[in-house]
């Protein structure tokens, strides 16, 4: 499912002294199929800009469009828009509130009002998405969980609305190397499987290079850089002057192309980068 | 939309109502909210009315703030209002099928609603022209003498202290948990009652379970910082008495006299 | 006293209803004095147990914990060991107690007992030393995640202990709140000679340490200098935890055979290294 946002403004608490502008004139278009990373630091509009994408906060002005249906229309039902799009926020283990797992997966599908033999399939369906095991878990409560392994159920619940649009909120803090491998591995997974569209905002430069097709970086409100990971982390510059890191390879290879090595621009993994110098040097060598 | 909520708000300014000591404020506001239980005539509303805005002026608070505190409130004053004029036998001035409103009914109810009016209004000076820290102060300070006979001063003064610290974050979380189930179709808004009531399980689950965390996690940082009671503790602020409190005391002092008197 | 810390051989067993889970299984460790130590590990890998030994909240089934020549066995000794020791958690949020950033910072010297005066001063110093006095008046909630940690450590400073205690102070905080943080505590360490011991998941905050302590199932497994611990590229993927992104290079590099040195840590290192092949 694609969306496209045109002339997007928000403004938190209009006409009081403590207004301000959270979204400056957005556009963007994301199409189907995408793994969208969202950039940008605490305050940049990144949250703001999630909460547009399944009707939890309205425009001041503008359009959003969800596979061409306009969701800003007064008309829509918000349980349409989020059956489609699925938000799973930061730290959304605490959300987790009922005394089963199962339960808790089932929580969003029977708010759609679907009949138990669906919600059982989509509970089970989801909870495998997730990686977890169906048998083991589902009758025990999330409250005993690891710290990871309740983050998944609490992606499985959302997994089992069926969104066409996954948007995930930081989904990595806070979690231990092992445990921000394994969630991410899991994205992409989903992405490569389940023909979901997804959005996902890191802090992780290096994360971000390794899962996304497409980056969006945000700055006070506003689209500062778009495109692919390679085109965006090329920009070593602007990404400072937003006060944003860039991934070590960039930096590395930018370095080393100042001292006069022949290598290419567009490289931000680690394979990337070893394969490239390898070649190099031994380009030398001959 | 639940952040809107503003409890024990302060106004800092520097006003001579501000500077003075927690203690007068606090009893200072006790003995006018037991001058509002006494007064019966119109000229004593216009003493307590004149006695009220002399105050705020001091206090250099925007009437509006007062204002904004109201207007929760509306429904409560309405409510009273109603009640009396409908409920007070007497002379009726105004019939609606079998309800019918006295002028002695009338006259009560906008004496009860002014009243609330001068209550908040009170009460609301006190919480906006003290930081909650000289509140909490000073009421450990006052209730310092009854600790003899068992009254837990300074645990009551932290858990106000840690109540206060706390709200806003609470409130920040409520709001999260409740756009996260809202994301999972949830519905806070049904119209139906029961249904709004059972509803807010996902919210308030998730909300205790925090706050439970919340409190484990500050009562180890709390002990890893050597709290251990109010035994052999100091205080970075000293609130003393000084010439003007003994002015502003004994100003209220005359206040409520005057009111008995008359 | 050259030591300001001593683990000898310590066990630490959480109870569970069947079986009892040896949160630290014969730990010994020595912190030298003025040392900035980094300890990381996987969550549950006994890193949080152990720093809670450190200033006496958890206490040892086996073995001894020394803090500044004081047994934290020793319930006399509780208070000084904690003041000696101070300590800061992973929840910026829930380690704040006063409702403005002063009275936070006033919370342990309060506690102690110390005048008002001298309150007052420590108060002021320690804000000034993590950039936080121009908050002074602030109420916490209103800061970022960040400034709250500074605040935090603030209040701990104003303590004066010889040693602080950072339970993964940054594993919630975006990466400036992250730079912040570090910022402050490499400061501290090197300007007023306080020794950190700072638990943490991001690798690249260990690189300037003085020393890495890896922690697994309860035991210290690997332990020395940055270059040493890192340079065991297999031993840590084994153990599956990040390296630093050019120490993994570098390996990678060396695996396909080119000769370069295995220790490096930083951009700049692989850039000379890569230019003197």
């Amino acid at each position: 499912m694609s969306i496209l946002i045109e002339n997007l403004r928000h403004i938190y608490n209009p006409n009081s002294p403590f207004e301000s502008l959270a979204l400056d004139n957005v556009n963007l278009e994301i199409k189907s199929g995408e793994l969208v990373g969202l950039i940008g630091h605490t305050g940049s509009g990144k949250s703001t800009l999630i909460q547009h994408l399944n009707g939890l906060l309205k425009p001041t002005s503008g359009k959003i469009f969800i596979d061409n249906i306009d969701i800003t229309d007064s008309n829509i039902s918000l349980v349409d828009i989020r059956k489609k799009v699925g938000v799973v926020f930061q730290y959304p283990e605490y959300q987790l509130f009922e005394e089963t797992v199962y339960k808790d997966v089932a929580f969003g599908p029977s708010n759609l009002g679907l009949d138990e033999d669906e919600i059982k399939k989509r509970v089970i369906e989801s909870i495998k998405l997730v990686g977890l095991d169906y048998e083991d878990i589902k009758d025990r409560s999330p409250f005993e969980l690891s710290g990871g392994q309740k983050r998944r159920v609490a992606i499985a619940g959302v997994l089992a609305m069926k969104p066409k649009i996954l948007v995930l909120d930081e989904p990595t803090a806070g979690l231990d190397p092992k445990g921000r491998d394994e969630i991410l591995m899991q994205i992409k997974k989903l992405h490569e499987k389940q023909d979901l569209t997804i959005i996902l905002s890191s802090h992780s430069m290096e994360d971000m290079a390794k899962v996304a097709t497409k980056l969006i970086v945000m700055a006070e409100g506003k689209i500062e850089i778009e495109g692919h990971p390679k085109k965006v982390f090329m920009e070593c510059d602007k990404l400072r002057n937003i006060g944003l890191d860039v991934p070590l390879v960039s930096q590395l290879i930018k370095k080393l192309r100042e001292q006069g090595f022949d290598i290419r621009e567009d490289i931000i993994t680690i394979k990337e980068a070893k394969e490239e110098i390898i070649k190099y040097i031994r380009s030398k060598k001959i | 939309m639940i952040k809107d909520i503003t409890i024990g708000q302060y106004y800092p300014t520097n006003s001579t109502v501000h500077k003075l000591d927690p203690r007068v404020k606090i009893l200072g506001t006790f003995m006018f909210m037991a001058s509002l239980f006494i007064i019966e005539s119109f000229y004593l509303y216009l003493l307590v009315l004149a006695f009220l805005g002399s105050i705020l002026k001091l206090s250099k608070i925007p009437v509006r703030y007062i204002l904004k505190g109201l207007r929760p409130l509306m429904f409560i004053l309405l409510f009273t209002l109603l009640i009396n004029a409908f409920m007070t036998p007497g002379k009726i001035i105004y019939s609606i099928g079998p309800a019918s409103i006295s002028q002695e009914g009338l006259r009560q109810g906008i004496f009860m609603a002014v009243r609330l009016i001068f209550l908040i209004t009170g009460t609301s000076i006190l919480t906006l022209a003290t930081s909650p820290i000289e509140l909490t102060d000073g009421i450990e300070k006052l209730l310092n003498p009854f600790k003899k006979i068992g009254v837990p001063a300074h645990e009551l003064a932290m858990m106000m202290t840690i109540a206060l610290r706390f709200i806003p974050t609470l409130l920040d979380e409520t709001d999260k948990i409740m756009k996260a189930q809202m994301a999972r179709g949830a519905d806070f808004e049904s119209k139906n009652i029961l249904n709004r009531a059972k509803n807010l399980i996902p919210l308030l689950v998730p909300l205790f379970i925090s706050a439970f965390r919340r409190a484990d996690e500050l009562a180890m940082a709390m002990e890893a910082r050597c709290y251990r009671g109010g035994e052999n503790r100091s205080k970075m602020k000293q609130i003393r008495f000084t010439r003007k409190d003994y002015i502003a005391f004994a100003t209220i002092l005359t206040y409520l006299v005057l009111i008995i008197l008359f | 006293m050259d030591n300001i810390i001593k683990v000898e051989d310590v066990v630490y067993e959480y109870l569970q209803e069947e079986t009892n889970l040896k949160a630290l299984d014969g730990v010994n460790l020595d912190i030298k004095k003025g040392e900035f130590v980094v300890i990381i590990g996987h969550n549950g890998s006994g890193k949080s147990t152990l720093s809670k030994h450190l200033n006496a909240i958890l206490k040892p089934v086996h073995g001894n914990v020394i803090v500044a020549g004081m047994n934290t066995k020793d319930e006399d000794k509780i208070w000084q060991i904690r003041q000696n020791a101070g300590m800061i958690f992973q929840n910026p949020d829930n380690q704040i107690v006063g409702t403005v950033v002063e009275e936070d910072v006033a919370f342990g010297p309060e506690n102690l007992g110390i005048n008002p005066d001298e309150i007052k001063k420590r108060v002021e110093t320690s804000l000034k030393s993590v950039n936080m006095y121009e908050f002074r008046n602030k109420a916490p909630h209103l800061l970022s995640g960040g400034q709250k940690q500074r605040v935090a450590i603030a209040g701990i400073i104003a303590m004066k202990p010889d040693c602080i205690i950072l339970d993964e102070p940054t594993a919630m905080l975006d990466p400036s709140g992250r730079k912040e943080v570090i910022n402050t505590i490499k400061k501290l360490n090197k300007e007023e000679n306080i020794t950190i011991v700072h638990i943490t998941h991001f690798m690249e905050e260990a690189i300037d340490a003085d020393r890495i302590i890896v922690m697994e199932k309860g035991k210290i497994v690997l332990e020395g200098k940055p270059k040493d611990v890192f340079t065991q590229v297999d031993k840590l993927k084994k153990l599956r935890l990040d390296v630093p992104y050019m120490t993994e290079l570098a390996y990678e590099l060396r695996k396909s055979g080119l000769k370069i040195k295995e220790d490096i840590l930083s951009v700049d290192e692989m850039v000379m290294s890569l230019c003197q092949y």
